[in-house]
């Protein structure tokens, strides 16, 4: 497991929230941020804040080369093939909206069909409700498994010819449910989809090879990854978005503009009008570097026994409800008897550990499972089995609480 | 690792409005159905006021969520029942103050003459949870105002 020298790269853990340690159980949410990021974001502005691709000056110079610097490590990081296939976004809901946009609307029509799953987010679901009300296409759900995960004999049954796009997430953020990519792409192409992913919960955590998983399109946020928000990267197959139109116009995105008429840029650009997300990008990059030092196969194995061991010990306590698949992501979805998720979290952050409750973006989920909203940890590489144990002691207090008081 | 200030939030008036709902359920004949969620949280409640004469009659609810809410929508249909729709505006008002920790007694009503809503004074402490709080009281509000 990653040690103690891990969380001290992280100034914001070393506080106390409520006179108790802070245990940081959110990072599905956001992850919070190293030194280091920080650090390239102060830089950045203090030393080289500038508009990049046009300034002959310096500074416009420096800006430029962090800027695609970034790009390339994100490149590097995810295998894809070159840098036209990376484009910035604000994050991962507005990376799948430009597929949404400027793929699936020009290219879908009535009888078409778009397959999902039910435990996506619902930002890989309504973007795609817009485009069937457009379109004409309908949306068709592949269901879940007892215990979470979905077979790839449904998953077969129910991509044929009439589908355009299959939609899916690679990790459920309620359920951590890892979704099997690769075979789920080749039953996609099989029938002439295309397979859109979110990557918004497996890029933070795992080594994600676009090439190797041969996904058309792939979405992931900065912020979940040690990098800063608003920032987020959309991959795309270079032939894929060499064919599409760019869902915003203006500046920066241009090569001729006339009075009647204008050309975009080449790839990636066209598709980032505007001043880009410079500093973000930067962050990004250092967050990149940062995780690349510590190794995504150490993160993974990290997590995985950390999830492992707070399974465990969470099954222990009495009443309590887990939700999703024994072999999961680093989070764990759970109710704790009758007590309300709301109440839990709020009794949970009066010791100091902050968990989320609610509907974690993924409303029908919540209706398959049956529930109205649910508590959630998530780990993260600063996470250890102290932060486990300080949860799970934590959980026994707010049940004899309420249990005395309800 | 002992809870910090929970107490505050969490009082026995509280827990027992939310073991034991007031007015909880289905109004008979005619009324006002007003239904409102948290779209951050997921509560959700199913408010019905019967409005004769500008004076709430009487007031029930359905729904689900954390013991604030629903407890919060017990306290609140306890207090409205019988009185003009102005002053339930006005009661909401104060009740909205009190969550935001500004003083909210007005010239005829103050907080603590009016029953158990009191206890969720505590609630202003926890940012995070006033939306709780509030969620059957704009309920009542746009019921009132559709009449």
């Amino acid at each position: 497991m990653l040690n103690e020298e891990v969380r001290k790269q992280f100034p914001i853990l070393d506080q106390e929230v409520n006179e108790h340690r802070l245990v940081y159980l959110d990072s599905a949410a956001t992850s919070q941020k190293p030194s280091s990021v920080i650090h390239a974001l102060s830089e950045y502005y203090e030393g080289y804040n500038s508009n990049v691709h046009r300034g002959v000056h310096t500074l416009g110079t420096r800006a430029t080369e962090g800027y695609e610097g970034a790009r390339e490590k994100v490149k590097q990081f995810i295998n894809a093939k070159n840098i036209k296939e990376v484009v910035f976004t604000r994050g991962t809901t507005t990376a799948i909206n430009t597929v949404a946009h400027s793929y699936a609307r020009e290219n879908l029509s009535e009888g078409d069909e778009i397959v999902l799953t039910k435990m996506e987010h619902h930002s890989n679901i309504i973007p795609w409700q817009q485009v069937a009300k457009v379109t004409g296409a309908k949306l068709k759900y592949i269901p879940l498994q007892e215990d979470g995960t979905i077979s790839l004999d449904d998953v077969r049954e129910l991509v044929t010819s009439k589908t355009k796009i299959v939609a899916m997430s690679h990790v459920s953020n309620v359920l951590g449910t890892i979704n099997p990519i690769k075979e789920v792409t080749k039953i996609a192409h099989d029938n002439g989809a295309v397979i859109v992913v979110d990557g918004a919960q497996s890029v933070p955590h795992m080594r994600v090879d676009v090439q190797d998983l041969d996904v058309d399109f792939y979405a992931f946020s900065g912020h979940k990854m040690c990098g800063p928000t608003g920032i987020g990267v959309l991959y795309g197959k270079q032939s894929l978005l060499e064919n599409m139109e760019p869902v915003e116009f203006g500046g920066e995105m241009i090569d001729f503009v006339n009075l009647y008429d204008s050309t975009w840029k080449e790839l990636p650009w066209k598709f980032e009008g505007g001043t880009p997300i410079i500093a973000g990008a930067i962050g990004l990059g250092a967050a990149i570097d940062f995780l690349n030092e510590i190794g995504m196969e150490n993160i993974e194995k990290h997590e995985e026994e950390l999830a492992k061991y707070a399974l465990e010990q969470m099954e222990t306590i009495d009443d309590i409800t887990i939700y999703g698949p024994k072999e999961r992501a680093g989070l764990v979805t759970f109710n704790l008897g009758d007590v309300h998720p709301h109440d839990a979290a709020t009794a949970l952050d009066s010791l100091g550990i902050a968990v989320r409750a609610g509907h974690h973006c993924a409303q029908p989920l919540m209706k398959e499972l049956q529930v109205a909203a649910t508590a959630r940890a998530s780990f993260y590489l600063y996470n250890s089995k102290q932060d486990v144990d300080q949860l799970v002691e934590g959980l026994r207090k707010t049940k004899e609480y309420f249990g005395d008081v309800f | 690792m002992s809870f910090n200030n929970l107490d505050t939030l969490y009082r026995q008036v509280i827990m027992d409005h939310y073991k034991n709902p007031r007015n909880r359920g289905q109004l008979e004949g005619d009324h006002i159905t007003v239904e409102m969620n948290n779209p951050t949280c997921g509560d959700r409640i199913d408010l019905q006021l019967k409005i004769e004469d500008g004076v709430v009659q009487d007031a029930k609810y359905e729904g689900e969520g954390c013991s604030i809410s629903m407890s919060s929508a017990s306290m609140m249909t306890q207090v409205i029942i019988g009185k003009p729709v102005e002053d339930a505006i006005k009661i909401s008002h104060m009740f909205s103050d009190m969550m935001l920790g500004n003083d909210a007694d007005t010239n005829e009503y103050k907080i603590e003459d009016l029953g158990d809503i009191q206890a969720l004074q505590g609630v202003s402490k926890f940012p995070a949870r006033i939306k709780c709080a509030t969620l059957a009281w704009k309920a009542m509000e746009q019921g009132v105002e559709k009449e």
